[in-house]
């Protein structure tokens, strides 16, 4: 009895060792990408077994539809699809009309290169994170750090890449900051998931910023994994106390996080113009691995200089240029597009 | 009759993994206990020799590469819990059930208490009070669960 509870001790002591050294192989060094990805592959089965049902009822509801609820569905995506192609056509003229104002001799190409849908694996990852698993994974050519999106807005970037699943950390995860600018005043802060699939908080904000309920916030281009122009949020609400530095701000993501059944990856066009820049001063995004990832960490004590200092950049131009005009839209909208490349 | 043990134990701990990942609506999901952990400690008291501190981890293992923000996080706090009760097995098995599921508790409070300081340790903080709830489940469902985990293992009891 005493040499077995002696070898428990020992058993114990042997695998909380290995547990240690595999955390911090897994968090510090990343030495264990290769063993994730098998074990990624490994659990894949799982997943999909018990995404199964779910999927079966979504594809018996689907197939035993009635007839006229499939042709009235289908008139539906007809006129939908009329719409879109009107604005796409409307799209390729500004952009043609935008690349001539700029100088640039020919238009430009679009920032997506081309884009891969992906279905939502229906599987509890962890309730407390906001987290989904896809399913593409590394045969898709799926990377870590890779935007993904649907068709209102922006969900998330990739994480952990397996052969065939992927997992997405949401925009709305509390480890998950997104750069965002201000679509109507150009003004430039990050957008920190809340915790639930409703919300996200702008916590970097002076009290005097020029921000207000129902502005649209789109991603700025910064932090290398996001192109610029992507729309995010809307703010919902606007608190500024006198007694406190930084106005509390939340905003709706437009994207319907909790709904989706299909998200969109997207591989964006190097060298772009709008294209996410690589490599930022001050964060190390220099290949697209994990370290990206927690940028709600590292970002951080980086970054709020960075929304404190471009308001005094950015705002008093922007009086010089709105005040006069309010109709015009686009004179606060170029400078806000051309400033980050003056930066760059 | 190890090897028929064996057996049952990795179809009960199975199933526990699958209906841990079982897609819930979020606010069942928070009442959800954690059913892996509950089958390892079943196993840890009902046949510690079958089992035993390797169940612990690699069951955790297997939690960490499903929910886990770090390899090793759920591995660790298990195979600490399943060594604790290895070691009080006779004693906790001698129990009556409500004893019994009050012991479970405090096996998931600690559990929960590692993945706590190692999720702060490791930049992955999850703060909300609600992550505790499912200790409270877990110690509840714990009577009809061993009875479940009992007749699974093919033990008159």
């Amino acid at each position: 009895l005493q040499a077995r509870g002696g070898s428990a001790g020992f058993r114990f002591t042997l695998y909380a060792a290995l547990a240690v050294v595999v955390m911090y192989l897994d968090q510090r060094a990343h030495y264990l990408e290769q063993v994730r990805y098998v074990l990624e592959a490994a659990a894949y089965p799982i997943q999909l077994a018990v995404n199964s049902p779910p999927a079966a009822w979504a594809w018996l509801k689907e197939t035993f539809q009635a007839r006229g609820v499939l042709q009235a569905e289908n008139a539906r995506l007809r006129a939908a699809q009329r719409d879109l192609e009107l604005l796409a056509m409307r799209y390729d003229a500004l952009a043609r009309e935008n690349g001539e104002l700029r100088g640039l001799r020919a238009a430009l190409p679009p920032v997506a290169d081309h884009w891969l849908a992906a279905e939502i694996v229906n599987i509890q990852l962890n309730s407390l994170r906001q987290k989904l698993l896809i399913n593409r994974g590394a045969s898709n050519g799926v990377f870590a750090a890779q935007a993904v999106l649907d068709d209102k807005g922006l969900i998330g970037q990739t994480t952990h890449i397996g052969p065939w699943s992927a997992e997405v950390i949401l925009i709305t995860d509390p480890e998950h900051a997104v750069p965002v600018r201000v679509e109507r005043t150009g003004l430039r802060t990050i957008a920190v998931g809340a915790g639930d699939a409703t919300s996200l908080a702008l916590p970097y904000l002076p009290s005097n910023a020029d921000i207000k309920t129902g502005d649209l916030l789109v991603t700025s281009g910064l932090g290398g994994v996001f192109p610029e122009g992507y729309p995010v949020a809307r703010v919902t609400e606007v608190h500024r106390d006198a007694v406190q530095p930084l106005a509390q701000v939340r905003a709706a993501p437009l994207a319907h996080i909790d709904t989706d059944s299909e998200v969109m990856l997207v591989w964006f066009r190097p060298g772009h113009p709008a294209a996410p820049v690589p490599n930022t001063p001050g964060v190390d995004l220099k290949s697209g691995n994990r370290d990206m990832q927690p940028q709600a960490l590292s970002a951080k004590p980086v970054e709020p200089r960075a929304p404190g200092a471009t308001p005094q950049a950015s705002t008093p131009a922007q009086p010089a240029t709105a005040a006069p005009a309010p109709p015009a839209s686009a004179p606060p909208a170029a400078p806000a597009s051309g400033k980050p490349e003056g930066e760059r | 009759v190890i090897a028929q043990g064996r057996g049952r134990l990795f179809v009960s701990a199975f199933v526990a993994l699958v209906l841990t990942v079982l897609p819930l609506p979020p606010w069942l999901d928070v009442l959800r206990p954690a059913f892996l952990v509950l089958a390892v400690l079943y196993w840890s008291v009902n046949a510690p020799r079958t089992g035993g501190i390797a169940l612990g981890f690699f069951a955790g293992l297997a939690l960490d590469v499903f929910q886990g923000p770090v390899l090793g996080e759920h591995a660790l706090a298990l195979s600490l819990v399943t060594y604790i009760v290895v070691r009080e097995h006779q004693r906790i098995r001698s129990k009556p059930a409500i004893q019994q599921a009050l012991i479970v508790f405090a096996a998931l409070v600690i559990y929960e208490i590692v993945l706590f300081m190692i999720d702060g340790w490791t930049g992955h903080a999850v703060t909300t009070a609600l992550r505790w709830v499912h200790t409270l489940t877990g110690a509840l469902i714990w009577p009809p669960a061993a009875a479940i985990f009992a007749y699974a293992a093919g033990r008159r009891s």
